[in-house]
């Protein structure tokens, strides 16, 4: 079982490590051992050892372009399975792996295979599939927050790894940061704090913020509000924007339109705060408070901070 | 410049989703088909600015069975100025990949413009083969396109933020949210799709997967009402009963 593994500062990143232990519990499952597969500055293990990686193989220089990355993971699998995050890297190297192992490929899968398929969402999160691979060798990609860390493992030997990956062809000129205060980014966050056309104006946000940063959340929004203006892009959640599936969505003044629920509906815990007893969010939800937002978010807050002294 | 917009069909967003032959198929009775959003929103707009700013052709593909050409010609009517139909039904990405690469082959496209998901098997895969198999690089979710001497510039989503990369085209590229805004089709529109070739291919390919069977999530529970005065019971459910933070 192979793990393609993106490094940030020498680690590896949540999604990765999420791909590592999906990898290492289909492993033990089939009897044999996990490897995973870094390129770039690497530190110690990068933290997979911890998840029941055996064996890190490291490929020295850091590649940006998914088609070099794909080569490397292909060149390093020989005959085994692949387990990638279903990220914004996962997305594009998976694809090309399955076509240099000519393999079938799950993407998105969110749980273990059970018995010969493997589940994954599919009608944006309205139902599920499960999916046979056809071929031997199968990739997968792993729907973030869906598979948890595994931290009973050991420390992993790390060895050198060559591949002919070809030229970048794909160059990166710039990055721009979208949570500049530190936030976790959406797609990884277990906690999300969202609002939407209910809190009327951008000047607004201070109270959703405040949720927040008291939870250590990320906050989110529905789409009129991005296209409006009030927050930026990266924010808006649903069918057309991220999907997300966090421990804990917290949506506040958002009418729960089905383009919207499409990309929360697999959170483990819905809170809505509607003014309108009738908003159809809240046969989505778990716990509900019918009132104003302006009211019951500061409320929040407090009970959070109290909670916390 | 010459463009392939690859193009789906999906379900409309507001459909009720059923399944029928033992819970293996998708049940299309009584569904509005759309073009997937991803692809004519910004796709299909994006090929269709940078064919006005610099001339070229744009061309739509979409690999499918005849139940496919009313989004087809929606398409023709946003302004595509061919469309081209592989006449097959696809069960898995790798076929549709396939017989998109097999089209797309020698005929000199400068650029492949894809969604980054169909709203229906949300795959986020079919771009990616389609570039693997052709040896061509790929840039997946692009919020930002623009194309100067040969080289696309583009935006796209990483986490945590946005990077932006050069690329020499021939390229395939995947578009998000961002790269255009939508476009009504206006009767001329609609008149002239009516006469653009619609020029349909056969085709075949294997399956690398195969569902066993669709299901439903099952119902949440009913929501459990905290009075708003109450606020801060919230937060100890979430603690101790849900045990969330
Ligand atoms: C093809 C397509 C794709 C789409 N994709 C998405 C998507 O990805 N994501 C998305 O979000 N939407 C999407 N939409 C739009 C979606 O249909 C809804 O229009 C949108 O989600 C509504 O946003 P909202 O809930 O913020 O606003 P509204 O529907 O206006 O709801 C505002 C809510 O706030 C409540 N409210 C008002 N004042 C207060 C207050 N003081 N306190 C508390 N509550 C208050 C109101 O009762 C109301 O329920 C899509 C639509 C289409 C057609
Ligand atoms: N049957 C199809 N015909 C043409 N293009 C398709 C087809 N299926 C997927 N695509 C393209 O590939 C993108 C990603 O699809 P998917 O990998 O299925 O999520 C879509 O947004 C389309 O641009």
């Amino acid at each position: 079982m192979i793990a393609s593994i993106t490094l940030k500062d020498g680690l590896a990143t949540k999604g990765s490590l999420e791909a590592a232990s999906y990898a290492v519990a289909l492993a033990k499952a089939e009897g044999t051992e996990a490897v995973a597969v870094v390129h770039g500055p690497l530190k110690g293990d990068g933290g997979l050892g911890a998840t029941g990686i055996a064996k890190v193989l490291h490929y020295a220089d850091e590649l940006q372009d998914a088609g070099q990355i794909a080569k490397l993971v292909a060149a390093a699998a020989s005959g085994s399975s692949v387990i990638l995050a279903h990220d914004a890297v996962g997305r594009a190297v998976a694809p090309a792996v399955a076509v240099h192992l000519n393999a079938g490929l799950v993407s998105g899968v969110t749980e273990l295979p059970a018995s010969g398929a493997v589940r994954r969402n599919v009608f944006s999160g309205k139902a599920m599939a499960d999916v046979e691979v056809a071929t031997g060798q199968a990739v997968y990609t792993v729907t973030p927050n869906t598979f948890p860390v595994a931290a009973d493992g050991g420390v992993a030997a790390v060895e050198a790894f060559q591949a002919e990956v070809g030229e970048a062809r794909v160059k990166v000129k710039a990055f721009h940061a979208s949570s500049a205060d530190g936030q976790v980014p959406l797609p990884e966050a277990e906690l999300v704090v969202s609002a939407g056309r209910g809190l009327k104006g951008p000047e607004n946000w201070g109270i959703v913020e405040d949720l927040a940063s008291a939870l250590g959340a990320t906050t989110a929004c529905s789409r009129p509000v991005a296209d409006i203006g009030w927050r930026p892009h990266h924010e808006h959640v649903g069918q057309t924007g991220v999907a997300i599936r966090p421990n804990l969505y917290i949506a506040a003044g958002i009418s729960g339109a089905i383009q919207h629920l499409a990309g929360v509906n697999q959170s483990k815990v819905i809170v809505v705060i509607n003014t309108d007893p009738e908003a159809p969010f809240f046969k989505a939800a778990d716990y509900g408070i019918v009132g104003d937002a302006f009211e019951v978010l500061p409320k929040l807050t407090a009970a959070v901070k109290a909670l916390e002294a | 410049m010459n463009i392939l917009v690859c193009i789906s069909q999906a379900p409309d967003t507001t459909s009720r989703i059923a399944f029928t032959n033992g819970d293996k198929e998708f049940d299309p009775n009584g569904v509005q088909f759309i073009v997937n959003p991803y692809d004519e929103w910004y796709a299909l707009v994006r090929a269709l600015e940078l064919k006005e700013a610099g001339g070229g052709t744009v061309t739509t593909l979409t690999v499918g069975d005849a139940s496919t050409d009313p989004v087809i010609r929606k398409a023709l009517a946003i302004g595509a100025d061919a469309a081209v139909r592989v006449d097959f039904k696809p069960t898995d990405s790798m076929q549709t990949a396939r017989l998109i690469a097999a089209h797309a082959e020698g005929k000199g496209y400068d650029l492949i413009l894809c969604g980054k998901e169909t709203i229906d098997y949300n795959g986020s895969v079919v771009p990616g083969m389609v570039a693997a198999l052709l040896d061509l690089p790929y840039v997946a979710l692009g919020t930002k396109l623009e194309v100067a001497n040969g080289v696309a510039t583009v935006m796209r989503e990483v986490t945590g933020g946005e990077e932006e990369v050069e690329v020499t085209l021939p390229a395939v590229v995947s578009a998000a949210k961002g790269m255009a805004e939508q476009r009504i089709p206006n009767m001329r529109g609609i008149m002239s799709a009516r006469t653009k070739p619609l020029q349909v291919e056969a085709g075949s390919a294997d399956a690398a997967t195969v569902v066993r069977t669709f299901s439903l999530p099952e119902d949440k529970g009913s929501c459990k009402m905290i009075p708003a005065d109450q606020a801060e019971e919230l937060i100890r459910l979430l603690r101790e009963e849900a045990k969330v933070i």
